[in-house]
């Protein structure tokens, strides 16, 4: 097979029409010989640009290498110095703004394909049965690492490599935060891919307890107090989901994305087998532009739906990652850009019946760069619906804050730490990172702030000897 | 894993648990609920406590089987445990937050429809445990599906009344209430837990007597802690998540029509698949399959 070395080896993915219809990976990922031919792109600079772009620094070029010599195992290892969750970033992280972005060969051409040559990596390392291990000596200080999402799991990962006693508390009854609620399986296989990360960070000696929702089963306070941990990690993510306040969001048959996505992703409502009911609808609008939206369309239309996107500004400013985006306009998502929901319609009994729009026009840049959207007058107009998917992100649970002297928040009711500083918050023996201190971003950012964390929570513990 | 103690058939469809859940016990309040789930792919059901023993560490809930889930639930036995139980979640009654003197000020009524007994107990207890005596009105459909009665005794003076008259005083809790009142009772504090109707009743009621009236919210619910936006209710013209900032709210800024229909929700859905979970494989619904 003549290469274009200016493109990136294809990668193999379900036809479009097949997987509109089933809830399997979409993605089929690299087998060894299109990883090689693809590793053989990279041109292992001096000056690696793409490591720059990673938010947990992996040693790209150094595992590229390794697989260019077919030392897959070799690979990994240099991953798992860096990142706890291979098998998860490879998969959702957004490489064309991180290290695919900052990559030389997508000046002229196409940038490496990293995220699949790492989720090659991490895949082929579980089928083969390699494991992360632990190196460090055991030390006697407890650390409580608050959620399980992919803040939580990597500063627990990264603290249990240290020696540390580890112990996450998870709200929820499975471990895996978003990565086990969020992110559906035709994006994130559940058993192949976030169970076995888990196992993995299980593997290294971290304990995780499910049901305990802490400011409620447990105080923060009584971690350090009863439970004689000597620092806390808060990662407890994202938390309620907003809604637009306008007419018509309380009848039947509107939802948010997070618990759309939860009945189908935790509770598997999308199987015929679970008993967990979820709105099959016959007609779906999902407002937003983000990850989420697009996980929530393209579950929408798995489940049997035509959906619509309904977002306010246009493709260019749309955030989620590039291949989702495309991948749900293949699958048969309608898009309806610049349009903004004004109301909700319902019938005489309460259920949704449409949702009025009106049209948008992009003005002057507001404060984030990005040119502010304004109505259109008069442009009003009406899409048939049955199920409105309300994505339009979360402001922070006050479960911890709320319950807790001294960590303060800011306007918005994130807490308030120091990024970097590795998360400090205002009370001693505290960090937080991810979602819960940034408000919803991704999940390689979250693994950044617990990375750090696992850090700076190592010097703060050392320094108490 | 957490195990059941204690498995009673009350009545009817409703049945009583008493389950080891130490953390639980340890850290709850009256008001307070808890998410059980009896199958780890399944729903998270939520149920408000009916009792807690700290030292003991077990909780008592008591359920109603009304869709797949619950009567799954219903099919567990002493002995058997659950994999899952989370809590205690939402805010205490706000009883809990008062001072002493301010408790003492108050003529408390409990009104509680059918299964409402079971969450109503453990503030009646809670004020009998802070030496006051509150008035507990138990309303139930008929006579064979009255529960708790002696057990609320202990805890409060208690009357009992049937819609059909057949136990008790004669008719619905809000006819009991009004009488009550003619005959020289007096209050002005209300907590009223039960059916969505019933709550909404008993408020329209209140309300012309000025009577300050709190009700316990039970709308669906999925994760409990405030992720999901499932359980929001109109407060007073304004979107409140009942886990996270109820359940208990002034009943007469509730708006009930919209609860009640948001409840419905997934009738046809839930009803199909408890039809699956009675009979299996045989029952299709001329649907998929």
């Amino acid at each position: 097979m003549a290469q274009d070395m200016m493109k990136k080896v294809p990668v193999r993915e379900q036809a479009p029409e097949v997987r509109a219809h089933n809830f399997e990976e979409v993605c089929l990922g690299y087998n060894e010989a299109e990883a090689v031919a693809e590793a053989e792109r990279c041109l292992n600079c001096k000056n690696p640009m793409c490591v720059k772009g990673c938010p947990v620094s992996i040693n790209i070029p150094g595992f590229i290498q390794e697989i260019k010599a077919g030392n897959y195992k070799g690979a990994y290892d240099v991953i798992n110095q860096s990142s706890s969750l291979p098998a998860v970033c490879g998969r959702v992280c957004p490489q064309e703004t991180q290290c695919e972005g900052k990559c030389v060969r997508g000046v002229k051409g196409e940038a490496v394909s990293i995220g699949k040559l790492e989720r090659f990596t991490a895949d082929w390392a579980a089928e083969n049965g390699i494991k992360p291990t632990v190196t460090a000596e055991p030390k006697d200080k407890k650390v409580a690492v608050i959620g399980s999402g992919p803040a939580g799991l990597t500063c627990a990962g990264d603290l249990a490599k240290k020696g540390y006693s580890v112990t996450i508390f998870e709200a929820l009854h499975k471990a895996g935060g978003v990565l086990a609620y969020g992110i559906p399986e035709f994006r994130l296989p559940k058993d192949k891919v976030v169970r076995h990360e888990i196992e993995n960070v299980k593997g290294l000696g971290v304990n995780i307890e499910t049901d305990v929702i802490i400011g409620k089963t447990l105080k923060l306070d009584d971690l350090f107090k009863k439970e004689g941990f000597s620092a806390v990690f808060v990662g407890s993510g994202a938390g309620l989901p907003k809604f637009m306040h306008i007419p018509g969001e309380q009848l039947n048959g509107v939802f948010s994305a997070n618990e759309y996505l939860t009945r189908s992703n935790l509770m598997k409502a999308f199987s015929e087998d679970s008993p967990t009911p979820v709105m099959r609808g016959k007609k779906t609008v999902v407002v937003g532009g983000g990850n989420v939206a697009m996980d929530a369309a393209r579950t929408a239309l798995r489940l049997g739906s035509e959906v619509h996107i309904v977002y306010r500004r246009s493709m260019e400013e749309l955030p989620a990652r590039r291949e989702e985006v495309i991948h749900a306009e293949h699958e048969g998502i309608i898009f309806n850009l610049l349009t903004n929901p004004v109301e909700i319609l319902g019938d005489e009994k309460g259920w949704v019946k449409g949702v009025r729009c009106i049209r948008m026009e992009l003005g002057e840049p507001d404060q984030s760069g990005r040119r502010r959207p304004v109505e259109v007058q008069g442009s009003e107009f009406d899409i048939e619906a049955d199920t409105v998917i309300m994505s339009l992100g979360t402001s922070p649970n006050p479960l911890i804050a709320s319950t807790t002297e001294g960590i303060e928040t800011d306007r918005k009711g994130c807490i308030v730490a120091d990024e970097e500083k590795g998360g400090v918050t205002t009370k001693e023996g505290v960090f937080a990172g991810g979602d819960a201190v940034t408000g919803a971003a991704t999940v390689i950012l979250a693994m950044g702030a617990g990375k750090s964390a696992a850090a700076a929570i190592d010097e703060y513990l050392s320094g108490k000897d | 894993m957490y195990e059941i103690l204690k498995m009673k058939h009350l009545c009817a469809n409703n049945y009583e648990m008493r389950v080891k859940a130490p953390r639980i016990a340890s850290s709850c309040l009256p008001g307070q609920f808890l998410i059980v789930i009896p199958d780890p792919e399944g729903e998270r059901i939520p149920l408000t406590i009916a009792d807690y023993d700290r030292e003991a560490g077990t909780v008592d809930i008591v359920f109603q089987t009304i869709g797949a889930s619950t009567y799954r639930m219903a099919e567990f036995k002493e002995g058997d445990s659950f994999s899952d139980i989370a809590g205690p979640l939402g805010r205490p009654s706000e009883l809990t937050e008062m001072s002493e003197e301010e408790l003492k000020s108050k003529k408390i009524v409990f009104i509680a429809g059918g299964v409402g007994a079971a969450p109503v107990y453990p503030q009646a207890k809670w004020l009998k445990e802070h030496g006051i005596t509150s008035d507990v009105i138990m309303g139930f459909r008929t006579k064979d599906i009255i529960f708790w009665e002696d057990r609320m005794q202990e805890v409060a003076n208690v009357h009992v009344t049937t819609d059909d008259g057949s136990y008790g005083r004669n008719g619905m809790v809000t006819k009991c209430l009004e009488d009550l009142i003619s005959e020289g009772h007096e209050y002005d504090y209300c907590v009223v837990i039960g059916p969505m109707i019933m709550m909404k009743f008993a408020c329209l009621l209140t309300q012309k007597l000025g009577i300050k009236t709190i009700v316990s919210m039970n709308p669906i619910m999925v994760d409990g802690t405030g992720m999901c936006g499932a359980c929001r209710v109109t407060v007073g013209g304004e979107v409140k998540f009942a886990c996270v900032d109820g359940p208990e709210f002034d009943g007469s800024l509730i708006d009930f029509d919209e609860a009640m229909r948001r409840q419905t929700l997934y009738k046809t859905e839930e009803g199909r698949k408890l039809l699956e979970f009675q009979e299996g494989d045989t029952h299709t619904c001329g649907g998929r399959k």
